[in-house]
């Protein structure tokens, strides 16, 4: 109790409060312009909180990345951008739900159940966060193997279109994740003798490439044609919205849970939980129809997922000093420097410093709501203005968020290059999403594929013998043979 | 060759060129007169952009100009390290080199070397440790080792890339102890924290890495300490003996990090730096940073941190040949 009032009293300062305020508007904004990502929130925040003492300084990352992994969704439903990775999973459908005249419900779902969501991530972070460490601890490369193999099947459930065009996507965005030096031996791969390209296509500038530059290419088209507006008011973006909880509660609570899993496994975060729960959503919906023409089920799920990854994510990074994503990767470097060593010793010497950052996760959760809705408000001036202003900015946020993340030319390179790619691929009904997933798994697919072989001196079997992987594999091996089997169908009966 | 021919010679005519012009006592008084860049070729977040954004902050502190970190990341250090040796020998581009500017070269990654830079100033130096599971069957070293020889190829271990400079530590340390390297296959792994990771989780049997890396598991009694190897015990770690004091087989090998800049810096603007670079690794914040992390702190200026690097060069040369990982 008297750690509880001790680290209550190290969060209401009023330093702490202006920092907490200013760092969510700076996490709003950047979430907010497609291209800067949570993660570079955060690296942004590093140097400034160098100065700061340690609740001020983690203060500011919690709460900067929690509204950023939010407002990604903001300009996901006003433009089909996603703000940040975290939002790519359903941003086609929010897209258009606002088409149909539903943005009000959208943004309003997405900023309930964002709030919601985290909530529910911090809630297990402060309570169950010692028991969930423990069983992402104990995945080797071959559970990790079986989960990229889950993560690359949900391309598939993703991808609306004709599934050989799916597969495509997929596989080219696989060849993408093969450029560079070979995770396991070391040998650069398609570098053509480029320095640059050893360290392989990056993620982020193809991601905004992918996702932004090639809507800004669709819309240079259309640049002189009189601005389209989805919905010329935002009105009470909270009507329907408790209707929304009580009938998708159970959606929350599993993709909330989902959330909180994905995000504890080191190395899966915000987007790919995302991912993984939109996929079940339509798995399990009643209504698996309606995904893909604008339903919001898939959204109440997805949105609550990232959230609940952003705590969840803190769990192993805070217990063992293993980062649940690239936050939190960011986060341990800060715990460092302000000598708090993450480790259980941590929670021994510095109980009212870690007290003090889960009561800011909750205050960053709670001002969510109104300040998503001051945010939504706002980003509603983004519509208004007219599109000869506004693509030229935005491809120019583009450029500068990925130059920023590799410090590289190349990253602008690549930029160009796939947007271009992207555009022609969407245009001849090739779904990008894919494409991203491929890139994002394909690493990690291989490099505990590779690593699995090593430790089981080239026996297939050890991918079963552990029981968490046996089990793993067996769903995998389900998963695969049902598609097999309902692909398969349709051919039996015409002929 | 011709391409590193003519850029020698660029880079000599850049340089020459600059300490002509740039050599007047003006300049010196002038330099730094706009924000500075240090590259380091390691990500955001781990032990090298710790140290590269502690240095750069106590060198802005003292040169009164911004000091960027830049991170240019990629190709086991590749992209960051050619990153600093490419740029205008000016001053206002420098970064942070880390040992596995001995090692790319002899794997044949890049022509990078020691000889590409002006080294500035070494500012730590980190031996590696042999880490276990705390359950595990191996109660020391000792029993490690008897393990090893019992069955040659069964025990797995990880911590770095294949080739990085833990598997050579490891590599090393069997070589010493009359162990064929092939005794303990190396699972390669992104980093120590992930090797780690893999040892909790049973997927390897032993980690080699810096103690700094392990401290947290250890700490959390998850993985224990065996033996660390270096000439003599780490003042943080009093009771962790040494390779030579367990077995007495000598080895001993290590990372390090240092600032340098592209070759041919002006001499003005190189001591400016190197005077800047002393004040900071003398100052109280950078102890207290270093400690608070468990990083060894180790200095050595200008020529000595060059010397340093040549022999470290050959060395890793020796046992990155013998142990079949050079190019």
């Amino acid at each position: 109790m008297d750690i509880l009032i001790q680290a209550f009293l190290l969060v209401v300062r009023p330093d702490v409060i202006v920092t907490i305020l200013l760092a969510s508007l700076f996490g709003l904004f950047v979430g907010a312009i497609p291209g800067l990502t949570a993660t570079m929130a955060t690296a942004l925040l590093v140097p400034v909180t160098f100065f700061m003492d340690p609740i001020p300084a983690l203060g500011a990352i919690v709460t900067a990345s929690a509204m950023a992994i939010f407002s990604g969704d903001i300009p996901a439903a006003l433009l089909r951008m996603p703000g940040t990775p975290a939002s790519a999973a359903y941003t086609d459908e929010s897209y258009k739900l606002g088409k149909k005249g539903m943005l009000d419900l959208t943004l309003g779902t997405n900023v309930v159940f964002s709030a919601m969501g985290g909530m529910f991530g911090v809630a297990i972070l402060v309570f169950a966060a010692p028991w969930l460490a423990e069983v992402a601890l104990k995945f080797s490369s071959f559970e990790y193997f079986w989960l990229a193999c889950l993560g690359l099947t949900c391309a598939v459930f993703i991808s609306t279109t004709d599934p050989v065009k799916g597969f495509a996507s997929l596989f080219l965005g696989l060849a993408f994740a093969t450029v560079g030096i070979d995770p396991v031996v070391g040998h650069p791969r398609f570098t053509f003798g480029s320095i640059e390209l050893l360290q392989g296509i990056s993620f982020i500038p193809a991601m905004i490439a992918l996702f932004a530059v090639s809507e800004v290419l669709r819309q240079a088209l259309v640049i002189g044609d009189p601005v389209e507006q989805v919905s010329a008011h935002i009105g009470n973006i909270f009507k329907g919205i408790g209707a929304m909880i009580r009938r998708y509660k159970f959606n929350f609570l599993r993709s909330s849970t989902i959330g909180v899993a994905i995000g504890a496994l080191p190395g899966a975060g915000g987007d790919i939980a995302a991912w993984i729960t939109y996929a079940v959503s339509k798995k399990f919906s009643k209504e698996p129809e309606k995904f893909g023409t604008g339903h919001i089920e898939g959204i109440v799920d997805a949105t609550s997922a990232n959230n609940a990854a952003l705590a969840g994510a803190w769990i192993p990074a805070l217990v063992f000093g293993i980062p649940g994503d690239s936050i939190t990767a960011i986060v341990i470097g800060v715990l460092y420097m302000k000598g708090m060593n993450p480790g259980p010793t941590v929670f021994l010497h510095n109980p009212q410093l870690i007290y003090g950052v889960f009561i800011i996760f909750i205050i960053a959760n709670l001002m969510l709501v109104p300040l998503g809705l001051i945010a939504i408000k706002s980003a509603k001036q983004i519509l208004r203005l007219p599109r000869q202003l506004l693509i030229p900015i935005i491809l120019m946020f583009c450029i500068v968020g990925a130059f920023a993340i590799t410090n590289s030319i190349l990253a602008v390179v690549i930029l160009l290059v796939l947007g271009i790619l992207g555009w022609v691929l969407e245009e001849n009904g090739f779904p990008v999403a894919p494409i991203i997933l491929g890139m994002v798994l394909g690493e990690m697919l291989e490099m505990n594929f590779m690593t699995s072989m090593i430790k089981a001196d080239g026996s297939f079997l050890a991918f079963f013998e552990r029981p968490i992987a046996g089990v793993l594999g067996a769903m995998t091996l389900l998963v695969w043979a049902g598609m097999i089997w309902t692909g398969l169908r349709p051919k039996r009966a015409a002929a | 060759m011709t391409r590193l021919t003519r850029r020698t010679f660029m880079t000599a005519a850049t340089g020459a060129a600059a300490t002509a012009t740039l050599g007047a006592p003006s300049f010196a008084q002038a330099y730094p007169s706009r924000p500075i860049q240090l590259i380091c070729p390691w990500g955001a977040g781990g032990g090298t952009d710790a140290v590269a954004r502690i240095v750069g902050t106590l060198l802005e502190k003292d040169l009164g100009q911004p000091v960027t970190v830049v991170n240019r990341t990629g190709g086991n250090g590749v992209v960051g390290h050619s990153a600093i040796a490419t740029a205008a020998p000016d001053g206002y581009t420098i970064g942070l080199l880390t040992v596995e500017i001995v090692m790319m070269h002899w794997m044949g990654l890049t022509q990078l070397g020691p000889a590409d830079y002006t080294p500035i100033g070494l500012v730590n130096e980190d031996a590696p440790v042999v880490i276990v599971k705390s359950d595990g069957p191996y109660k020391d070293l000792k029993a490690l080792i008897d393990a090893i020889k019992a069955n040659p190829g069964k025990l797995k271990a990880s911590g770095t890339a294949q080739g990085g400079i833990w598997h050579l530590a490891l590599v090393g340390m069997l070589q010493a102890l009359k162990i064929p390297p092939s005794a303990v296959p190396w699972v390669p792994s992104t980093g120590a924290a992930a090797g780690l990771q893999d040892l909790v989780a049973g997927g390897v049997d032993i980690v080699c890495c810096s103690a700094p890396e392990g401290k947290s598991l250890v700490d959390a009694g998850r993985v224990k300490y065996l033996t660390v190897m270096a000439p003599r015990r780490d003042p943080t770690l009093p009771d962790l003996q040494t390779l030579k004091e367990i077995t007495g087989a000598e080895y001993a090998t290590g990372v390090w990090r240092g600032i340098a800049g592209p070759k041919n810096l002006p001499a003005p603007i190189f001591d400016k730096l190197l005077a800047s670079l002393k004040k900071a690794y003398d100052s109280k914040e950078y102890k207290e940073f270093m400690t608070n992390r468990n990083f060894g702190m180790s200095w050595s200026a200008g020529p000595d941190f060059g010397a340093f690097m040549v022999k470290a060069d050959a060395a890793m040369g020796e046992s990155m040949k013998s142990a079949g990982l050079a190019k």
